[in-house]
């Protein structure tokens, strides 16, 4: 069954941002679908579209561990089930 | 990408700072199958069924809440009034019928449990004289449990002696809590018009014609709406800020829906309906309050406020009406005094009186709610204010209510402190008026032509 989450990264910029959340990610089996970085400011802005199909966690575990990520860069990392964007935003 | 940076950015923006949230998914279950021989059979069957139904709620709820990421702030149970459904017993049953109803809430970690009620808006039956008469000693000794009494109603007028008889039962509830400014009365509504799939507490019942079981959600979003309005330009006209608070109540009332249902399908149980009801909290920024301010009025209260809260109540309907297929509940905007930062401060400014709140009501999703009002008013001149209330109901053939809670000991003027989510109240002035002659006087006042429909 496919199962879609958007991730979204928000914070100030440094390095090792992305480094460290794919690595997280590529760690639970998650695919990145869809990708998607600007920085405005000093603000760094991450959305990834993810594909959990393979995932060895539930999409609430993945968004402990993401969280202690986020919590070691000083970013703020929030995963979403893809249902949530659809219903919202598409007719 | 499937999804534009700015949707993206705008769902999150709304949860982090615009304060999005599912108020309360609220589960719908029928105790009329509950009704046994003797009052400890009638207890454990409605243990037994409510933990059969609910024992899931909590933490289904939760999952739902970590997947999609909006919080899902209240998990509450709903019941069918209690008078009705489980008829028979004396004022004590009631009671302990009552503390079994707390019982149970707190073991599943239920936030309010409403349906310790009665509708009585043409004539009252012996159980529900006895369910009302235990109201004072049933809110006093419970915390989870909310009641309501529906004295009026469009088809049938107003049950005058109910009403006289709410306004003594709403000062006995205060006064047996007066130790916590006379909370109890926050967990009591009078009703004309009740709805019977109301998901917001203190009036949430599960009506007779309902399914076994049903999940209901109440959405909330005032500081998403306030926060659309604020981004638009100063002379944005008034069809421009009825688009705005459309199309901002479409996307809220969406993700209500989608909630709802897997709510429901997690459960077993079928979706009944979304409440778009724009419900404000204390948390800065979240009230309805304010959203009538941003149209352009210096302070909710002054001059044009009925008008723009018309006007908001609609849009929400509207809005939420295209978004989901079951719109249901009270859908519109809640004009609580105490949970509501822009409403405390307009009526300590002076400019929001008792008489503009009434009116405010003719247009408004509910009626007067969390109102405190001086410890000395009477029993009956809260019968008034009730009576005036149901009216409005009546004749307007919309539902209404009164949440009002006479602070012991407390003048106008004063501030009445409840805590948690029902927040904090200004004591605000009553007519004073007698209104004596008038509430003693008993009776029915006849329905309407209003309601010769066929």
């Amino acid at each position: 069954m496919e199962q879609r989450a958007l991730i979204t990264v928000v914070g100030i910029d440094r390095i090792g941002i992305i480094a460290a959340v794919t690595t997280a990610l590529a760690d639970n089996r998650v695919n990145i679908v869809d990708i998607r970085q600007t920085i405005v400011g000093e603000f760094f802005t991450m959305i990834m579209v993810v594909d959990l199909q393979q995932a060895v966690r539930s999409l609430q575990e993945l968004q402990s561990c993401l969280d202690e990520v986020g919590l070691r860069l000083g970013v703020k990392i929030t995963v979403q089930s893809e249902e949530l964007f659809r219903s919202m935003h598409r007719i | 990408m499937s999804y534009t940076e700015s949707e993206v950015l705008e769902t999150i923006r709304m949860v982090e700072t615009e304060h999005l949230d599912i108020r309360t998914v609220t589960l719908g279950v029928h105790l009329d199958d509950c009704r046994a021989d003797t009052l400890s059979a009638t207890k454990t069957r409605v243990r037994d069924k409510l933990l059969r139904h609910a024992s899931r709620l909590v933490p289904v709820v939760h999952g739902i809440e970590r997947e999609i990421g909006i919080p899902i702030v209240n998990k509450r149970i709903a019941v069918t009034p209690i008078a009705h459904a489980l008829p028979g017993f004396d004022k004590d049953g009631y009671v302990e019928i009552a503390v079994e109803l707390d019982e149970v809430a707190e073991e599943l970690g239920i936030d309010f449990l409403g349906g310790y009620s009665a509708l009585v808006h043409k004539g009252m039956t012996p159980s529900a004289q006895a369910l009302i008469d235990s109201l004072p000693d049933a809110l006093s000794q419970t915390n989870r449990v909310c009641a309501s009494v529906a004295v009026a109603s469009t088809k049938a007028g107003i049950n005058m002696d109910a009403v006289y008889r709410m306004g003594c039962t709403i000062k006995h509830v205060a006064e047996r809590t007066a130790d916590r400014s006379g909370i109890g009365a926050a967990k009591l509504v009078v009703f004309c018009n009740p709805v019977d799939d109301n998901p917001f507490m203190a009036g949430a019942f599960h009506g007779f014609g309902e399914p076994d079981a049903v999940i209901n959600v109440g959405v909330s979003g005032p500081g998403v709406v306030l926060s659309a309005l604020e981004r638009l330009e100063k002379r944005a006209d008034f069809g421009m800020i009825a688009e705005t608070i459309k199309r901002t109540a479409f996307k809220i009332t969406r993700v209500g829906e989608l909630v709802g249902r897997k709510t429901a399908a997690a459960l077993g149980v079928p979706f009944g309906i979304v409440d778009l009801s724009l419900a404000p909290t204390n948390a800065m920024g979240d009230s309805v309050a304010q959203i009538l301010e941003a149209m352009g009025l210096e302070r909710c209260g002054a001059h044009g406020t009925t008008a723009a809260l018309a006007l908001l109540n609609d849009a929400v309907k509207k809005g939420g009406a295209m978004a989901t297929s079951y719109p249901g509940g009270l859908s519109g905007a809640f004009i609580p005094v105490s949970e509501d930062n822009g409403m405390i401060a307009a009526v300590e400014a002076g400019a929001l009186s008792l008489a503009k709140l009434e009116a405010m009501t003719c247009v408004c999703s509910v009626g007067l709610d969390m109102i405190a009002v001086p410890g000395e008013t009477t029993a009956e001149t809260l019968a008034g204010l009730i009576a005036d209330e149901m009216a409005i109901g009546m004749m307007n053939k919309k539902t209404t209510a009164v949440r009002v809670i006479p602070v012991p000991g407390a003048v106008a003027g004063q501030m009445a402190e409840f805590g948690g989510l029902l927040g904090r109240a200004p004591v605000m002035e009553i007519n004073r008026f007698s209104s004596a002659e008038f509430a003693r006087r008993g009776g029915r006042i006849p329905a309407p032509i209003q309601s010769l429909m066929n």
